[in-house]
C-alpha cells in the first residue's frame, strides 16, 4: 500500500510545486549554491578562470596585506558610521517635525523623499558637480570674496569619503524619514496625552518614552541601513571612481575590479566572502532576535 | 479655518508651552515661536533637498561660456536646449557618438521584460506560499529572504558562469533573468503578505466550485490584487532602471543600460568637459524614476516601505 501512496504524496499540490520551481531554483542554485561556490573558490588561487587549486587561506592573507583593501575597509567603516548616525538622527528629526500635524505634510514628504527615486549614479554625478572645486560650492563662495575658502572633499584624499557620505545622506535620509514617520504614527495618542498631563517636556517624551517604544522600528531601520552600507558601489564609481588615488575605494569596488579587470578571481572571491561575513555579523543576531522565538517572517 | 491643522496640534502632544493654560478655544498664532521654528527648519531642509535638482536643471540650460564665468546657482541668462539635444543624440562614449538615446532604449528593453517576468514569477510564488503551501515551501522562502541580504558581489561570478553555460552572458535576456532573480525575494514577500491577508473564504469558495491552482490565480487573485501589482511595478521599474552593477557586469558596451552609459559619458577622461551636457544627461537618466515617483505618490511610499529590505 505504501508504495502506491508515495507518488501521490509527491504529486499532491503539483501545480503549486511546478509554479514554485523558479523560486526553488533561485533559493538553492543562486543563493545557496552561488554563495557556497564563491566561498569555496576563495580558498583557491584562481586567476583568469576559476580553478580548484586550493591554497588555504593565502588569498585572505594577501587581502589583508593589500593597502587598497585596508583603505576600502577604513572607508567603509567611516562611511558606515556616518550613514548610520546621521541618517538615523536626521531621518528621525524630519519625521518628528512632520508628525506635528503640520500643513503641506505631503509636499514636504515628497521633497525629502524624491532623491531616493534617483539612482546612485545620478546622485553621485550631481554631487560631483556641486562639489567641483572650480565651479561648485567652493567656487561660488570664493567668488563672493572669501578667496581662501576651501571645500573640495572630492579632491582631498583625507576627506573624500565624507564628500561621498554627503551625497549618500542626501539620497537616503528620505527613506529613513518615511520608516520613522510610520513608526511615530504607530504610537498611541494616549501616550502623548499622559506625558502632557504629567508635564513632561516634549523632547523628554521623545527621548525617554517614544524612542524606546519605537525599538522595533529602529532595529529594522538599522538593518536596512547596514545592509545598504556594505553594498555601496555605484555612488563611489560615479562620484570619484575611487580616487583621488585609492582614497575613496570601497570593498564592493575592490571585488568588482579584481574579478573583472585585474583577472585575479581568487582575490575577488576572498574579498566578497569578507563582505558576506560582515553582513552576517549584522544579520544573524538580528534574525535571531526577530525570528528566534516565534515563527514569523 | 486655514490654520486649523496647526491649532489642532495640541491634543496630539505637539507640546505647546501652555499645556496647562486656560481652557476654551486656543488663540491662533500662525507666527508663534513654535511654528516659526517648525516651518523654518522644514523649509531649510526642503531647500537643501531641492538644491541639487535645481542646480542640475539650471546647469543643463546654460551654455558652456556662461558656466565658466558664472555661478552654479544663478539662473541661466540665455536658455539653451542644445545640451539636452547633444546629451540625447550625439554625446560620445568611447567610439560611439550616438548619445544617451541608445542607453535609454536599452534600458527600456531591459526594464519592460524584467518587470513583467519578475512580477509574474513572484506573484505566483507568493500565491503558492499563501494558499497552496506544500512541505518545504517555507524553507525555500526563508532562504530567499535571507538571500536578499547577501551582498550581490558574492553571487555575481557564479551567475556569470551559469549565464555563460546557457549562452546568455552579455545579452539582454541574461540581464532580464538576473533582475528577476534578485527582485524575487522582496516581491515574493510583498505578494505573499498580500495574498495571506485576503479572506480565506474566498479561496475556499472557489475551491468548492472546482477551480484549480491557475484558475483561482487568474480569475480571483489577480483581479483582486491590482493595487499590489501597481506597487510592485513601481518598485521594479525604479529599481531596475536605476541599477548599475548588474548592467555593467552582465551586458556589453552596445547593450549597456542608461545608467552605465551615463557614467561613461560623464566620467570619460577624453575631451573637454561639457558640464551642461553632463547635467542634461544626468537629468534625462533620472527622469523616468522621477516621473514615476511624482505620479505615484503614496503608492511609491508603500512600495519602498515594503522594498526597503532591498537596501
Amino acid at each position: 500500500m505504501s508504495k502506491s501512496e508515495r507518488p501521490s504524496r509527491l504529486f499532491r499540490n503539483l501545480n503549486a510545486k511546478v509554479a514554485s520551481i523558479p523560486m526553488i531554483l533561485t533559493a538553492l542554485v543562486v543563493f545557496v549554491g552561488g554563495t557556497a561556490w564563491t566561498v569555496l573558490y576563495s580558498f583557491t588561487n584562481s586567476k583568469l578562470l576559476p580553478r580548484l587549486n586550493f591554497v588555504g587561506l593565502d588569498q585572505y592573507y594577501r587581502l589583508w596585506a593589500t593597502p587598497r583593501w585596508l583603505v576600502s575597509i577604513e572607508n567603509l567603516l567611516i562611511y558606515g558610521v556616518i550613514s548610520l548616525v546621521f541618517s538615523l538622527v536626521i531621518g528621525f528629526i524630519l519625521a518628528a517635525l512632520l508628525d506635528q500635524k503640520i500643513r503641506f505634510e505631503d509636499t514636504f514628504r515628497t521633497i525629502f523623499l524624491y532623491p531616493f527615486a534617483l539612482s546612485f549614479i545620478v546622485t553621485g554625478l550631481v554631487w560631483q558637480w556641486l562639489l567641483n572645486p572650480d565651479f561648485g560650492i567652493q567656487g561660488v563662495i570664493r567668488n563672493l570674496g572669501w578667496t581662501s575658502f576651501a571645500f573640495d572633499p572630492l579632491y582631498n584624499s583625507s576627506i573624500v569619503i565624507y564628500g561621498i557620505s554627503i551625497a549618500a545622506l542626501w539620497q537616503g535620509t528620505g527613506l529613513i524619514m518615511c520608516l520613522m514617520l510610520a513608526g511615530l504614527r504607530g504610537i498611541d495618542e494616549d501616550i502623548w496625552k499622559a506625558a502632557r498631563v504629567d508635564g513632561i517636556p516634549m523632547w523628554k517624551t521623545y527621548l525617554f518614552i517614544i524612542i524606546p517604544m519605537m525599538r522595533p522600528v529602529f532595529i529594522t531601520t538599522l538593518v536596512i541601513i547596514a545592509s545598504g552600507i556594505v553594498k555601496v558601489y555605484d555612488l563611489v564609481v560615479a562620484q570619484t571612481s575611487g580616487g583621488p588615488g585609492i582614497a575613496s575605494e570601497v570593498p564592493a569596488k575592490y571585488v568588482y575590479d579584481y574579478m573583472f579587470f585585474a583577472q585575479n578571481l581568487g582575490q575577488g572571491f576572498a574579498a566578497s566572502t569578507m563582505m558576506l561575513l560582515s553582513v552576517m555579523i549584522v544579520i544573524v543576531p538580528w534574525a535571531y532576535l526577530e525570528f528566534g522565538g516565534r515563527k514569523r517572517v | 479655518m486655514s490654520d486649523q491643522a496647526v491649532s489642532l496640534s495640541a491634543p496630539s502632544g505637539a507640546g505647546h508651552a501652555d499645556a496647562s493654560g486656560p481652557s476654551g478655544p486656543k488663540p491662533r498664532h500662525i507666527f508663534s515661536r513654535r511654528n516659526i521654528f517648525l516651518y523654518g527648519t522644514l523649509i531649510v531642509a526642503a531647500l537643501y533637498y531641492l538644491l541639487p535638482l535645481y542646480v542640475m536643471i539650471v546647469t543643463s540650460l546654460k551654455g558652456m561660456p556662461e558656466i565658466r564665468l558664472g555661478n552654479i546657482f544663478s539662473p541661466p541668462l540665455e536658455i539653451t536646449f542644445e545640451p539636452w539635444v547633444k546629451a540625447w543624440s550625439t554625446a560620445c562614449t568611447g567610439l560611439n557618438c550616438d548619445g544617451l538615446s541608445r542607453g535609454f532604449w536599452n534600458s527600456v528593453r531591459i526594464t519592460v521584460p524584467s518587470v513583467i517576468l519578475s512580477i509574474a514569477i513572484a506573484s505566483v510564488n507568493g500565491y503558492a506560499l499563501a494558499n497552496w503551501r506544500f512541505k518545504g515551501a517555507d524553507t525555500f522562502f526563508i532562504i530567499l529572504i535571507v538571500g536578499a541580504f547577501i551582498p550581490y558581489q558574492v553571487m555575481i561570478y557564479p551567475i556569470v558562469i551559469i549565464l555563460r553555460e546557457i549562452g546568455l552572458y552579455g545579452s539582454l535576456s541574461g540581464l532580464v533573468i538576473v533582475h528577476s532573480i534578485f527582485g524575487m525575494p522582496i516581491l515574493t514577500l510583498l505578494f505573499r503578505n498580500y495574498f495571506t491577508s485576503m479572506p480565506e473564504e474566498l479561496f475556499r469558495a472557489a475551491r468548492v466550485d472546482g477551480a484549480g491552482f491557475w484558475g483561482i490565480y487568474l480569475r480571483i487573485m489577480l483581479p483582486m490584487s491590482l493595487p499590489i501589482f501597481v506597487v510592485a511595478v513601481i518598485l521594479q521599474v525604479t529599481g531596475i532602471w536605476n541599477d548599475f552593477l548588474f548592467g555593467v557586469v552582465y551586458t556589453r558596451p552596445d547593450t549597456y543600460p542608461m545608467t552605465v552609459q551615463l557614467n561613461n559619458i560623464v566620467n570619460s577622461v577624453q575631451g573637454v568637459k561639457e558640464y551642461n551636457v553632463n547635467m542634461a544627461a544626468t537629468i534625462l537618466t533620472g527622469l523616468v524614476p522621477l516621473v514615476i515617483y511624482f505620479i505615484s505618490g503614496r503608492l511609491f511610499v508603500r512600495g519602498i516601505a515594503a522594498g526597503a529590505v532591498k537596501g
